[in-house]
């Protein structure tokens, strides 16, 4: 009997062992790792320790500070657009009558386009010279900017893709609308209430919590926003980073420079190790706020059983 | 969601006035579907001319025009002798391929386990695997960097393969909330019929949770195929070891090409994706509704 119990006991750690040493080696270790590259300077031949002079370096790094302006404004700007444009078009999707399901795959499709090829396709489609966009605004005699070569339009043009994107968010905000129960909608009708104030007063509050997931998930996203700016940045300004590595990203002008970016600049193009481990610990710790919140205010997302 | 019939036969005869709740309700459903049809239009123009430009000649792509004046198919070959077009589609599909084999044998454990099993922690495991889900890949970079570095595999895409075997956090969430859902019964009834606990989840579990794996193997599948962070970090500056995302990113600069042969590229690296799409929309659409909150 015992050898049982204990093979019981000893199951749910079998099961989990992959997970566990993956927790150990890339989460546990890393992040001590990173505590101490912090101390240090290092750039992949010397290590030497240096105090606190990383941080203090931080403090000036004129860089940082941009790519944290650009990144609160990615966070503060193309997350509530996101959710807004989200929830329009799964109400508006909801709401109709014919062709429901070819509207949804339609608007659905972008958001699965790889990241890398819909960057393309937006910096060439919004160029201002040759680009479709301004082939069809020219016709009306209207200028477009120059999207992702103008550094007061370029973060706008990063927030074009990803409205265009929003398939994910609205697929799980239709979810949402569909289980509004039905009744409250008819009650609501029966004292007079219709249309906008219906949205208001019952669609809002019901589906509250799911809004509130997505922001929260919204901002941890783009917190780690890499992939578009970089490689908008590197076509838009034609340089080459293969072996010769001359591209710098944030291109226009440092405009579209995110916090992961100038991170990874740091420790992988610069090899400015200890520094980027700095900087790897301020976006660890804003992100741990975010995770916590979510999970303080989803509690329903971790629940033992359905 | 299936498309209903037209409630209402506006065309068979002319619009009752506006002011009349029959009138209304008309133009309401006129008003609806003009806009669903303007916002089709801007979700597909994208790639529509990117689809348009790819066939473009090289002297149409440097105008304005928007409609091919001739069609040249041929910019699709073309582009592979720009670029090793064929060794980045080699490299990616193993990338991806192994990655969600790898995947799918460590995390369904896991999140069955997650799912099934009593045993004390399981609560907080479930919470650190939604913490390291949510933990952005820059933050431990370095240190994982330095270790895959001293294992002489920098400059490949093995660093990006091999944790596949250790369980993906966002699998294993996805996993297991589909996993809760199944009633306890089936596994107790199982367990009566004589099945051991790893017999219950090949036999039982398993091809109950078909839709959530064929979902988190297409994401992993997609991810990876997509990944441009990860391998612009680990394989190096070697044209061999890159990714068809990777050589995209870096296709008109580097190649010194239209923009006729790029959008060609990045039609070629979309088709996949949109192909997999058409045959496979309900998993995308079921496996997406499952990292949402209930």
């Amino acid at each position: 009997m015992a050898a049982i119990t204990l093979g019981n006991r000893l199951r749910p750690l079998a099961y989990l062992s992959p997970w566990l040493i993956g927790f150990a080696v890339f989460f546990v270790y890393p992040l001590i790792s990173t505590v101490y590259f912090s101390f240090q300077r290092y750039d992949l031949f010397t290590l030497e320790p240096v105090g606190l002079l990383n941080y203090e370096y931080f403090l000036k790094d004129e860089a940082a500070w941009t790519s944290i302006r650009n990144t609160l404004w990615l966070v503060v700007v193309m997350v509530p657009l996101r959710v807004v444009f989200g929830l329009g078009v799964a109400q508006l999707i909801t709401r109709l009558k014919a062709g429901a399901g070819i509207f949804r795959t339609i608007f659905y499709l972008p958001s699965l386009v790889p990241l890398v090829a819909g960057t393309l396709g937006f910096v060439y489609l919004l160029n201002p010279s040759t680009g479709p966009v301004q082939a069809m605004l020219g016709a009306v005699g209207v200028q477009s900017p120059d999207w992702f070569g103008d550094p007061a339009y370029s973060k706008w043009g990063l927030t074009l893709l990803a409205l265009w994107s929003v398939g994910d968010l609205m697929v799980i905000f239709m979810a949402a609308l569909l289980d509004v129960p039905k009744q409250l909608y008819e009650a609501a009708a029966l004292d007079g209430a219709t249309g906008w104030r219906q949205f208001v007063h019952i669609t809002l509050p019901v589906i509250r919590p799911v809004l509130m997931f997505a922001a929260v998930t919204g901002v941890i996203q783009t917190l780690q926003y890499f992939t578009q700016a970089m490689v908008a940045a590197r076509v838009a300004s034609g340089a080459t980073d293969s072996a010769g590595s001359v591209f710098t990203p944030g291109y226009p002008d440092q405009s579209t420079l995110t916090f992961p970016e100038w991170l990874f600049q740091q420790g992988f193009r610069d090899f400015a190790m200890g520094y980027a481990c700095v900087l790897a610990l301020i976006l660890f710790a804003v992100s741990m706020v975010f995770t916590l919140i979510l999970l303080r205010q989803f509690r329903g997302f971790a629940e033992e059983e359905s | 969601m299936t498309a209903t019939a037209v409630p209402e036969r506006v065309t068979a005869r002319p619009p009752a006035p506006a002011r009349g709740p029959r009138g209304r309700a008309t133009l309401y459903w006129i008003a609806k579907h003009a806009v669903a049809i303007a916002l089709a239009i801007m979700f597909l123009g994208p790639l529509v001319f990117i689809g348009l430009t790819a066939v473009m000649s090289d002297q149409q792509a440097l105008t304005s025009q928007l409609w091919p004046t001739t069609w040249n198919w041929d910019n699709f070959s073309d582009i592979f002798e720009k670029a090793p077009l064929l060794t980045w589609i080699r490299n990616t599909l193993m990338y991806s391929l192994l990655a969600t084999a790898f995947m799918l044998l460590s995390s369904i454990p896991v999140a069955y386990a997650l799912a099934r099993f009593r045993f004390r922690g399981r609560k907080l495991a479930f919470l650190l695997v939604i913490t390291m889900m949510m933990l952005p890949p820059q933050v431990v970079a370095v240190p994982v960097y330095l270790v895959w570095a001293r294992f002489h595999l920098t400059g490949t895409l093995w660093p990006l393969i091999i944790p596949m075997l250790l369980g993906d956090a966002f699998s294993i969430f996805l996993l297991r909330q589909f996993l809760v859902t199944i009633p306890r019964e089936y596994s107790d009834a199982a367990r009566v019929d004589g099945c051991g606990e790893f017999r219950t989840l090949i036999r039982v579990i398993l091809p109950m949770a078909r839709p959530a794996i064929a979902a988190v193997a297409l994401f992993q599948f997609f991810y990876c195929w997509n990944d441009y962070y990860g391998p612009l970090l680990y394989a190096g500056t070697d044209l061999d070891n890159w990714t068809l995302s990777l050589g995209l990113a870096a296709f008109r600069s580097v190649h010194r090409v239209q923009w006729n042969l790029t959008m060609a590229a990045t039609v070629l690296a979309m088709a996949p994706v949109i192909v997999v799409f058409f045959f496979a929309q309900k998993v995308f659409i079921e496996g997406v509704k499952l990292t949402g909150v209930k």
